[in-house]
């Protein structure tokens, strides 16, 4: 009988990183569904094209730096495409969005040594590199769900979100219930708050992130435009800075991206707060309306800086002494 | 129940497979290997000398300093004195005694008035018993009683068995309780403390019945109930859990003791019993009959595990212990030591990834029972940069596997920790 030694443990839980990017992609779900009621079904193409883009590329990578081409299996870049996609209006052109895709893949996750390695959100340096090339593809906005068809060319109906409303100190007309379930301009998987709180829970539910860095990151967001609020109603300046614009997808799929986020629970908190900071600075200094992509981004670059910057909790060793 | 100590993890149990029912004596072997080094601390030196008769219980190898003394336990001739591979792989000194199936014992006398003693009287017989520490880390359990009289409150058994697949201890309890309440009581009694605390998980009922039935309204000795978490057992996690205070780094964790241990030691006062045998579980998917068996010292892991209904062709790992700490072992041909509590058969060897990749989920470091980082501790130490190893507290790493168990990167995070430490101490 041949024996096979190996160091302990011997067992191990049948937890996989596959495992749990398909959890991402069902809390995607929802979002995705919302966004093919308000937008049509060329957000679904759309969604499709730029994971379909994603997996390849990444297979590419794989294959030629001679690493393990595991990646495909493991279904992260099919999250990153979705999540740049989600990024995105739904008119933008596929060529753009295949272009953000491999910029994203290549440049930003398999250059700097793959999974786990990169320093910058893929989604989220794919989405920032075409808003540098072709501005007008991610910003402009078609509300007219149907006018956007699935093939062909797209007619752009400029359209103002809530957020260019609001980037002129004016809330915007829609109602909050609006705001809430989705009914509004934006880009394909942020309006719909509700779906992403559905996924929200779904994350938390199977473990697969905390609670800290999207409470952190909204609850900063929050407070800062209830403090410094436009307008005259305070309470409602807060709700639709939440709730319009990219905060929610960002705060709940981009920040708690696992290896370009801390994982110190000290740290996750700081971050998402430093996350939420940045969101509003940029959102009322910047030039653009929306501020998420930078502020998540510049983040990142912290991540592990701010894990290193955590005292290390020893066992045995008390803040203050003895005790509990 | 709301859990005690942080981390830690829930790997299925498969305790039932092998639980249930006394230990099914294994017939004594031909011939017995009794390593002369089975605890932590210096090794015997042999009584005996190739040729000699001896008796079963007799003395055949003692020492100086810490270290406990052995014994023959069958009655024949001792036919070698040489090197042989113990579980985990090192090679020991051992006496090697063919059996004359005569069982001839050495005359044992134990001690009437029991609870009376004095710490020193019963670490004295404990030590000339040869009990040593039967939760993994062997530790000369005389040096344990006399070191903590009169510094303890409250005296610790362990009766966790937080280990997957092991069900001895359970056996243990199940079957004499007696053995293992007279011991929590005498320990009480000879260490001045005010009482003995058996901490046991909730998955072990019929035990806690049984001890319960046998302590009855004793204020020597209290049963506390705790949820089931693996690694609850480790001694740190354990004072945590029932007492409430973390251990300092570097700090005695004073008086504990495993429930077997307890039992023997017992066993060792009350009737002068050396340690001869001990129950091990045999089980696992490769397993044939999963059972628990009571097996004289020093009998190979070739004979238990014939004497227990054999193990499957297809089986690819024996490992002796249990599958989050045990050690894997090469050959059957080694010897069941005073430690070994369980011989894991399993048709699956769980390899680690060819190709690991941490996605810093950060699973790691939330089960690490030690609040430590694996995902960075791991980076440090394929770096081999001993600073910041140190800066990450490698050595509070007590090798419990919870690490590697929930990383869905597979990385083979607590096999390089051990590593790392050999590192840390200049070696390698
Ligand atoms: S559990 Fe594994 S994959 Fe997750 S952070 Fe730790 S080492 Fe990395
Ligand atoms: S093996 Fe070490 S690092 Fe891993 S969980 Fe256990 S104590 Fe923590």
């Amino acid at each position: 009988m041949n024996l096979t030694v190996s160091a302990a443990p011997h067992i191990r839980s049948n937890e996989t990183t596959r495992k749990i990017m398909l959890d991402v992609l069902i809390a995607l779900a929802p979002a995705m569904i919302a966004a093919v009621i308000f937008f049509g079904v060329r957000a679904l193409v759309l969604t499709a094209i730029s994971a379909a883009a994603c997996v390849a590329c990444d297979a590419l990578m794989g294959l030629a730096l001679r690493r393990k081409a595991d990646c495909v299996g493991d279904l992260s870049a099919v999250v990153t495409g979705v999540l740049l996609a989600f990024s995105l209006p739904v008119s933008c052109p596929y060529w753009v969005v295949i272009i953000g895709d491999a910029f994203a893949i290549i440049v930003v996750k398999g250059l700097v040594g793959g999974l786990g390695q990169n320093v910058f959100n893929p989604a989220l340096g794919g989405r920032a590199f075409v808003m540098l090339f072709w501005p007008a593809a991610v910003t402009r906005f078609s509300l007219d769900a149907v006018s956007a068809a699935a093939f062909g060319t797209v007619d752009i109906v400029a359209s103002s979100t809530p957020l260019q409303t609001m980037s002129r100190s004016v809330l915007p007309e829609a109602s909050l219930l609006d705001m809430f379930i989705g009914n509004i301009g934006g880009c394909i998987g942020e309006v719909c708050t509700l779906a992403l709180l559905i996924g929200f829970a779904w994350l938390l539910y199977r473990g697969v992130i905390s609670w800290r860095i999207p409470a952190a990151y909204v609850g900063a967001v929050a407070v800062l435009t209830l403090i410094f609020y436009r307008g005259d109603n305070a309470l409602a300046w807060m709700l639709y800075s939440v709730m319009g614009g990219g905060v929610m997808l960002g705060a709940i799929f981009m920040a708690t991206d696992y290896a370009t986020s801390p994982t110190v629970p000290a740290a996750q908190i700081a971050y998402g707060l430093g996350c939420g900071v940045l969101t509003v600075v940029i959102r009322y200094f910047g030039i653009f309306p929306e501020g998420v992509t930078y502020a998540i981004l510049i983040m990142n670059a912290f991540a592990w800086a701010l894990d290193k910057a955590m005292p290390v909790r020893r066992f045995g060793v008390m803040k203050g002494g003895a005790g509990k | 129940m709301k859990q005690l100590f942080g981390g830690g993890i829930h790997p299925d149990g498969h305790k039932d497979m092998s639980r249930g029912g006394a230990a099914v004596p294994v017939p004594a072997p031909e011939t017995v290997v009794i390593p002369l080094c089975q605890h932590i601390g210096s090794a015997c030196k042999p009584l005996v000398a190739v040729g000699d008769a001896v008796l079963m219980g007799q003395k055949i190898g003692d020492g100086e300093g810490r270290c406990s003394p052995v014994h023959a336990t069958v009655s024949g001739e001792v036919t070698a004195i040489e090197e042989r591979e113990v579980p985990g792989g090192a090679k020991v000194l051992s006496v090697v005694i063919r059996n004359d199936f005569k069982d001839a014992r050495a005359e044992a006398k134990g001690a009437e008035d029991y609870m009376s003693l004095s710490a020193a009287e019963v670490a004295a017989m404990v030590r000339e018993a040869g009990v040593v520490g039967m939760g993994g880390a062997a530790f000369p359990t005389n040096s344990k009683i006399a070191s903590n009289e009169g510094k303890t409150e409250t005296v610790l058994i362990n009766a966790c068995e937080c280990e997957p697949y092991i069900t001895s201890d359970d056996t243990i309890m199940c079957t004499c309780p007696g053995d293992v309440i007279g011991g929590a009581r005498l320990l009480a009694k000879a260490l001045k403390a005010r009482k003995s605390i058996i901490a046991i998980e909730d998955n072990k009922p019929e035990a806690i019945a049984a001890l319960r039935a046998e302590a009855g309204e004793d204020e020597l000795v209290e049963i506390r109930v705790l949820p089931t978490r693996y690694p609850q057992g480790a001694k740190k996690q354990l004072i945590l859990a029932v007492t409430g205070r973390e251990v300092a780094p570097g700090a005695r964790s004073g008086a504990l003791f495993n429930v077997t241990t307890t039992a023997n030691i017992f066993r060792a006062v009350t009737k002068g019993q050396p340690l001869l045998e001990k129950i091990v579980t045999v089980t696992g998917d490769g397993a044939n009959a999963p059972q628990n068996v009571l097996v004289r010292i020093g009998t190979s892991f070739a004979d238990v595990i014939k004497a227990a209904g054999g193990i499957a062709e297809d089986t690819k790992q024996v490992i002796a212990g249990g599958p989050m700490m045990g050690k894997a072992v090469d050959t059957l041909d080694v010897p069941v030591v005073k430690g070994t509590n369980s011989i894991l058969c399993l048709t699956k060897a769980c390899d680690a990834a060819a190709d690991p990749v941490c996605i810093r989920c950060g699973k790691c470091a939330s089960v690490c029972p030690m609040y430590l980082q694996p995902l960075y501790l791991y980076r440090y130490a394929k770096a081999g940069d001993k600073e910041m190893l140190n800066e990450y507290y490698l050595n509070d790493c007590m090798e419990c596997g919870c690490c590697s168990f929930v990383c869905p990167g597979k990385l083979p995070l607590t096999e390089t920790f051990v590593q790392a430490k050999q590192l840390l101490k200049g070696g390698k």
